[in-house]
């Protein structure tokens, strides 16, 4: 346990090395929030109320999805390319030789990595959206902690998500194709273009019961005080379920692929 | 000294052309993950489209636009865009060449450097932006009721070469400027990227400083909001008179000179990490 932890202040250090490279994120997050921000106001100028959200909700849902994109990584990035290089030069014998359990190595690493993306690229442009728009902030302490379960959860989504893309290049070798399609599932599937609840129907439905609206549609309606009481229990059931069956679901396929990587020899 | 200037551009495409095609071969070593990426570029661009679709299931106008004229709007700065992309794209790649003194390289070399980095890992994927943007751009065309005439019909061709012409300057500007953050390419990308989906929505749903920064600042509304107003027959939200709408081509030329400065200012100044 230890191990990880230290595997994990290692993650955090690791991106806190790179501060003008952060700095250039937060000015990004901040310019797509404002862009953001002006097409919300005139949609919901039209229709108040849209989704279940008003003005305000709508607004900090906006800033929610640029504090959360780096964190949750819903565009990708992070460990994947690299254990997906790993994999493709063979280097992923040697950490298999290794005493630890690779996919919490990863995880660890990850975890690590999200908490510094959250207080890096999440706060700054959080708190410039809260001075140029009329946001809706929690004011009891008890949301801010139970968004920051739901961060987690969605962090530990996302990264089994991205772990499973990573381990099919024990199959595919190059795994620019599966990083795509899990980077646009990841983009319009987590409410990062539009809130989940605004896709009508069907493709509504089946969006919400996706793993990606872990991402950011679960967090920021616990952070907008949606779920409550019971709902708040059952939207943590629902990101922690996704959560431990794709994590079961990487083992598998890692020791199906580990059995492979010996047959190859490395 | 003209004349140097000349051979010293013919000399740059050709090179540009040279390093291209090299990566082109490269690239089609791969067929099917070229389909594979390109169809990816496609979608991940028609996503955004896709939202603005989601929003008309909900409203009639935003900002007073309806659907095809946002469509006009979003195809106009989408094909620009991704012209730029395709010619100018790899620019972003500089801050890293900078940080491994990759760019020592490229220095030697008896090319322009310009050429070099933007021709540098070419990627013709990037032709799926541009299909998606003529394929939303045709389907204004077609919905619009226009009245046709044949200013407005010039104006269509021109806006997208010049609009190319407009984020071409930016990507060369956003390069130069990470000689001296070589950290920085997300800066970059705000302009880029942020201003094309800043432009496939209407001015009137901006605040007034953004819209006026937008236009004497980075003069990114000569792109499509200025052109393409003039060609649906609206006014421009700061009230500027008419013929402001055929400056694109001036506005062009004007950031190229300071792109082009701004470049040799960066390549001067840049010094190899020794590495």
């Amino acid at each position: 346990m230890r191990l990880y932890a230290v595997v994990a202040a290692g993650g955090f250090r690791r991106y806190a090395t790179y501060r003008i490279a952060t700095a250039a994120g937060v000015f990004t997050n901040t310019v797509f929030g404002f862009i953001l921000a002006y097409t919300y106001m005139a949609l919901w100028d039209e229709r108040p109320q849209l989704g279940g959200y008003d003005m305000s909700q709508a607004l900090t849902y906006v800033w929610l999805g640029q504090a959360l994109l780096a964190t949750c990584a819903m565009m990708g990035g992070g460990f994947e390319d690299e254990l997906m290089e790993r994999i493709r030069t063979g280097d992923v014998a040697i950490d298999l030789y290794r005493p630890i359990d690779l996919q919490m190595w990863w995880l660890a690493g990850d975890l690590g990595r999200a908490a510094y993306q959250l207080m890096a690229r999440g706060i700054v442009p959080m708190v410039l959206g809260a001075l140029a728009f009329p946001l809706a902030l929690p004011r009891s302490p008890g949301i801010w902690l139970a968004f920051l379960v739901s961060v987690t959860l969605g962090v530990v989504v996302g990264f089994a998500v991205r772990y499973l893309v990573a381990l099919s290049a024990f199959w595919l070798m190059d795994g620019a194709g599966a990083s795509q399609i899990a980077f646009l599932a990841g983009l319009f599937f987590s409410g990062m273009l539009l809130p989940l609840t605004l896709f009508p129907g069907l493709l509504g439905e089946v969006a919400r019961a996706l793993p990606w609206s872990a991402l950011l549609q679960v967090p920021a309606d616990v952070f907008l005080g949606k779920h409550t009481g019971w709902g708040l229990v059952e939207a943590f059931a629902f990101q922690g379920g996704w959560a431990l069956a794709l994590l079961l679901a990487g083992r598998l396929v890692q020791s199906v692929a580990t059995r492979r990587v010996v047959v190859q020899g490395g | 000294m003209v004349f140097a200037e000349r051979s010293r551009l013919v000399e740059g495409v050709r090179a540009y052309g040279l390093i291209a095609s090299m990566w082109l071969r490269s690239t089609m070593a791969y067929r099917a993950s070229f389909v594979m990426t390109t169809l990816g570029n496609f979608a991940a661009t028609g996503f955004d489209f896709v939202a603005i679709m989601l929003m008309f299931a909900h409203v009639d106008e935003l900002g007073g636009y309806t659907l095809p004229e946002i469509a006009l709007l979003y195809g106009a700065s989408g094909t620009a865009f991704g012209l730029a992309d395709l010619v100018l794209g790899s620019m972003d790649r500089l801050g890293r060449r900078v940080r491994d003194g990759t760019l020592d390289t490229l220095l030697v070399r008896p090319v322009p450097v310009l050429a070099q980095v933007a021709a540098d890992r070419f990627a013709l994927r990037r032709l799926g932006r541009i299909t998606q943007g003529l394929l939303v751009l045709g389907y204004a065309l077609v919905t619009l009721d226009i009245d046709w005439t044949p200013l407005r019909v010039a104006m269509v061709p021109l806006m997208l070469l010049t609009g190319a012409a407009i984020f071409g300057a930016v990507f060369v500007c956003g390069a130069a400027f990470q000689f001296f953050a070589q950290d920085a390419a997300e800066v970059q990308s705000s302009f880029t990227y942020g201003g094309n989906t800043l432009l496939q929505y209407p001015p009137t749903i901006f605040a007034k400083d953004l819209v006026r920064g937008v236009t004497f600042v980075v003069p990114l509304a000569f792109v499509n909001w200025l052109p393409a107003l003039y060609v649906l027959g609206r006014d421009y939200p700061l009230g500027l008179p008419e013929w402001v709408s055929f400056l694109p081509p001036v506005v062009a030329g004007v950031c190229w000179v300071l792109a082009g400065t701004a470049w040799r200012a960066g390549l001067r100044s840049y010094r190899s990490t020794g590495s």
